[in-house]
């Protein structure tokens, strides 16, 4: 593998990995699989995509897009699946009727043309490194997953909120029962996991362009690498973002015959025989 | 066929024999309206597309005050949700509950051919300016699929391929996503350039909705070639025509797209990274022929866009069958008759600006426009023409026996002369 | 099976019979779909609503029947009949393999895996262009001469429905099926009273291919035509939905789902094209207050009034 193939995959490990982060956050801590967390991609792409256009800033593009979502993710919690919670099956397939609704919303909004979010003028155009031209852009999105991957770090383990989430995933009762109103923590957990979904629309939508099914491709690449990954884990996050990440790039490039095959094939495999995925905890 | 609907066809044949005889006089119109079913993706990958065919065909029933040859047009519009299973699923629909005459639309060739295997079935006749799968007008023909104002994939890039060998390119790389169509427009390209004595040097295929074009063009960057041809649609041509600058490629390599790449419902929303890429179409929006500038301008005024492949190609194509109804005084009623008559009608006052005609397989033959996105004096980017080709037919200069003698272009057959 | 069952069946079976009579074509064509929709959702309720593992797979297995049975028609120029039961054979393969791989997981994982494995599926026909056609998928006439109009093929479908549905009701009332519903309220203890679960489960999953592969095979006659969307996750959620919608642990709510959601859709589309939007908030008011789907909330009503 070249050293352009190499950063091609870290750079959508990268981005698949501030996505992701999210959806294992909330299925790590409330055990909620949210099918809608491609459609909160989309949908933060777009509106990044909007508020980027109309004020010329890339950041208030991303703030709008996070604050956006994390709006949309509220509406979800509190105002859709509290009705089901304690019943998996019907909160997964809640949050897939929720996706419908958000994919065909975005379709009447924007339409069904593509839309790239415009890149600042300080990140366009490419360096040379490691002897090869590469968009500093994309080099941008490989430094915003090692922030967001150090910033949930930090959260998870020097913070109050971080402790109470690394103990709510391993046993949520056990919190509750010593007096930690878990309730709050689940919801800002939603929150953040939401938000992170829509910052990683604006992100992806810069150099990957936004469009009616991006919100389920996105989705399929999330569930692999927190399948791979491990449910609640930040290390298992980011392992399965690189694996998933850099087994697609190299799957395009020597296999394209094969597709999906050369992540779900062995995603398949391990969950046949490590059920739990690479660094899972059980339920 | 039940009872109900065998009343309402008697008084329908019953009024059509009666006005038959005196076609011209429109006054004494058909008892009920002529329908037509109108099938476009409005929803999935290609939406875009869909909705701008839906606009095209509207514009021309607007400018026709709702009517061809005096009797109303019913336009019922379904959604094929860019997908085989819901396209066939619509097409039933519209002619067994929907009673339509004709069936027209659809965007993507599997829909179209899902659809085409039904209406071999039912007879009826189904027009399709979009769809562009060669074989529908070659060695499948089906005699009631009609390719209005449409093309086939091939038909084009024949004489770019001709065009690229005139540009003293020796070697091309191209790019294409992975099914027929893409197949198709490389393998016209390839024929001609390869027969020409040029070189393909290598061939890329990428599935449709590829997000991340990377891994090819760090392989393309490194292939010594003089061009490098990209088949792209929808938002593929989106993504692929910006990672392209962005990955410093542009300006270092000349790019050569498909006309889908440099359509309008691409590049309307992009910057300077598509300008100067050349296509080859029988539509150009930026040509200075003075009926394609009316239809521009005026599709503008009204859609607040410039009109793309979609939008044209349907306007035309249901300019077309009007023209032929016309002929008909309005009888849509026999098929084999609408079915002739199209195949005999000439289209003219399209927004091509020359009359076109449909050659005996079904198949419109062009002029070919060679054309380059330029910027306009607004800021915005349109295609104009710098060469043409003029009477090219889908099966470009050889017999046409001879050349449906060789295998449809697929991904193993590309026309390549070996050396 | 109660007098009173056994006439109601026989009322419904009357009147299904007779619609064709006062049906046009089109709308005989949608009874037909329901039929064979009817069969899959109940398909997927036996591991669903009695063993307790909801598959979002279905609609790989549905399909690959789908695709054996047109191919074996079409380019192998089969009879009908021999492309039928190669495409259910097919299918059954193909349970059994996902089964293989499923059954030790469950619950969310069991649900993740099995879509996992049917987008595998889908893949394989998307790119396999030289077999699956790829993005054109396969087209023929695969039905026999003497079921091409729309009435007959119903018929025979309906034959087909009734005798398929029977079947699976035998089974799930079998030693058998009451194992499964064993394993689905209580996994840990139908193992400590030592029966073998995996095993269980795996012969259910492959049951419940098997049945799914007959709606495949109707399916392809009644369209003629296979694409990658007939084995897309969209079939596998559809499916489910038809099972919820008309009530998991039902078996025949399978029927009433499918034509709810089929007659939802006809009726939407006329009027309006998000009907995306209308199938998303269907699964979530379904979600928050039918869960039990049509027939699992009357029969709860029903429960309640006899009180």
């Amino acid at each position: 593998m070249s050293i352009f193939q190499l950063l091609n995959g870290l750079t959508f490990a990268a981005l698949l990995f501030v996505v992701a982060s999210g959806f294992t956050l909330i299925f790590g801590l409330l055990r909620i699989v949210n099918l809608a967390h491609g459609a909160l991609y989309l949908l933060g792409g777009y509106i990044g995509f909007s508020v980027a256009s109309r004020t010329g800033s890339f950041a208030l593009g991303g703030l709008g897009a996070m604050a956006a979502i994390a709006a949309i993710g509220f509406v979800l919690d509190q105002g859709l699946l509290r009705f089901v919670r304690g019943h998996e099956l019907r909160q997964v397939l809640l949050t897939l009727g929720f996706a419908f609704i958000l994919n065909d919303l975005a379709l009447v909004i924007w339409g069904g043309d593509s839309f790239t979010v415009p890149i600042p003028q300080v990140l366009r155009g490419g360096v040379r490194v490691f002897g090869v031209f590469y968009p500093i852009y994309r080099l941008f999105v490989l430094a915003m997953g090692i922030i967001v991957f150090a910033s949930l770090w930090a959260l998870l383990n020097h913070t109050r909120l971080g402790a109470l989430i690394r103990a709510g995933v391993d046993d949520a009762e056990m919190v509750e029962a010593s007096g930690v109103n878990i309730r709050r923590v689940f919801l800002v957990t939603f929150l953040l996991g939401s938000a992170l979904a829509g910052l990683g629309g604006l992100m992806g939508g810069a150099f990957l362009s936004l469009y009616p099914s991006a919100d389920a491709e996105i989705l399929v690449f999330s569930l692999a690498v927190v399948i791979i990954g491990g449910r609640g884990s930040l290390v298992g996050v980011g392992v399965g973002s690189l694996l998933v990440g850099l087994l697609n790039t190299l799957g395009q490039v020597m296999f394209p015959e094969l597709a999906y095959f050369v992540i779900f094939g062995p995603m398949a495999v391990l969950l046949a025989f490590r059920p739990l995925g690479l660094f899972g905890r059980a339920a | 066929m039940d009872r109900r609907h065998f009343l309402k066809n008697s008084a329908a044949a019953f009024a059509a024999t009666s006005v038959g005889a005196a076609p011209w006089k429109g006054a004494f119109a058909q008892s009920g309206p002529i329908k037509i079913g109108l099938l476009a993706p409005l929803t999935g990958v290609v939406a875009s597309g869909g909705k701008e065919m839906v606009e095209g065909v509207q514009f021309y029933l607007d400018q026709a005050k709702g009517e061809i040859a005096g009797r109303k047009v019913e336009l019922v519009i379904e959604d094929d949700a860019s997908n085989p299973d819901t396209a066939l699923q619509k097409a039933r629909r519209l002619v067994e509950q929907g009673n339509c005459h004709m069936l027209i639309g659809d965007l993507l060739a599997n829909t179209g051919l899902a659809v085409a295997n039904y209406v071999k079935g039912t007879g009826t006749p189904y027009f399709i300016p979009i769809i562009a799968a060669d074989d529908l007008t070659q060695r499948q023909r089906i005699r009631n699929v009609i390719r209005v104002a449409g093309y086939s994939a091939s038909a084009f890039t024949h004489p770019f391929g001709d065009w690229a060998r005139k540009q003293g390119y020796k070697k091309i790389a191209t790019i294409s996503q992975d099914y027929t169509f893409g197949h198709e427009q490389c393998g016209g390209l390839a024929q001609v350039f390869t027969e020409g004595g040029g070189e393909i040097v290598q061939q890329f295929w990428h599935p449709l909705n590829t997000a991340d074009f990377s891994p090819y063009l760090g392989q393309l960057a490194d292939l010594k070639v003089d061009a490098i041809f990209a088949m792209e649609t929808g938002a593929d041509a989106t993504r692929f025509i910006q990672q392209y600058a962005s990955f410093g490629l542009k300006g270092k390599i000349p790019l050569l797209g498909a006309m889908n790449a440099t359509d309008q419902s691409v590049i309307r929303t992009m910057g300077d990274e598509c300008e100067g890429i050349i296509a080859a179409a029988h539509f150009a929006e930026g040509s200075d022929n003075p009926v394609t500038q009316k239809f521009t301008h005026d599709y503008e005024a009204k859609y607040g866009k410039i009109p793309s492949l979609y939008g044209f190609s349907m306007y035309s194509g249901i300019m077309w069958v009007a023209q032929a109804v016309e002929k008909l005084g309005g009888k849509v009623e026999d098929r084999d008759l609408l079915i002739d008559t199209v195949l005999k009608t000439e289209l003219t006052g399209s927004p091509l600006g020359k009359t076109v005609k449909l050659d005996s397989y079904g198949n419109p033959i062009y002029d070919v426009q060679i054309r380059k996105v330029v910027e306009r004096a607004d800021g915005k980017y349109w295609n104009v023409p710098i060469a043409t080709y003029p009477n090219v037919s889908q099966f470009w200069t050889y017999n046409p026996e001879t050349y449906m003698k060789q295998p449809p272009y697929s991904r193993s057959f590309q026309g390549i002369k070996k050396t | 099976m109660t007098g009173r069952s056994v006439i109601g069946a026989l009322v419904v079976l009357a009147i299904a019979a007779a619609l064709p009579l006062v049906l046009s074509n089109y709308e005989v064509g949608l009874a037909t779909e329901m039929l064979i929709f009817g069969v899959l959702a109940m398909s997927i309720d036996i591991l669903a609503g009695f063993a307790g593992r909801t598959s979002l797979g279905h609609g790989a297995i549905f399909g690959v029947s789908g695709y054996v049975v047109v191919y074996a028609s079409a380019q192998l120029g089969l009879s009908p009949a021999v492309a039928f039961v190669l495409g259910v054979m097919a299918a059954t393969l193909v349970a059994v393999i996902f089964g293989t791989i499923a059954v030790r997981t469950s619950g969310v994982y069991f649900l993740l895996l099995t879509l996992a494995l049917g987008m595998i599926v889908w893949g394989i026909c998307l790119r396999w262009t030289q077999v699956t056609g790829g993005e054109n998928g396969l087209r023929g006439d695969v039905r026999p001469a003497f079921l091409v109009s729309h009435r007959a093929f119903y018929w025979a479908v309906l034959v087909a429905a009734v005798v398929v549905s029977y079947a699976m009701w035998r089974f799930v009332r079998s030693p058998f099926g009451l194992t499964l519903l064993g394993i689905r309220d209580s996994e840990s203890r139908m193992r400590s009273l030592g029966y073998n679960v995996s095993l269980h489960l795996f012969i259910g999953f492959t049951v419940s291919g098997f049945f799914a592969g007959i709606a495949g095979a109707l399916y392809a006659m009644f369209n003629n035509f296979v694409s990658p969307s007939t084995v897309a996750l969209s079939q596998s959620v559809e499916g489910v939905l038809m099972m919820i919608a008309g009530g998991g642990g039902t078996l025949f709510g399978g029927f009433v789902g499918a034509a709810a959601i089929i007659a939802l859709e006809n009726a939407v589309s006329a009027y309006t094209e998000r009907w995306q939007t209308v199938l998303g908030a269907a699964f979530i008011l379904i979600m928050i207050f039918a869960p039990e789907g049509i027939i699992g909330t009357l029969r709860a009503i029903v429960t309640r009034k006899r009180r």
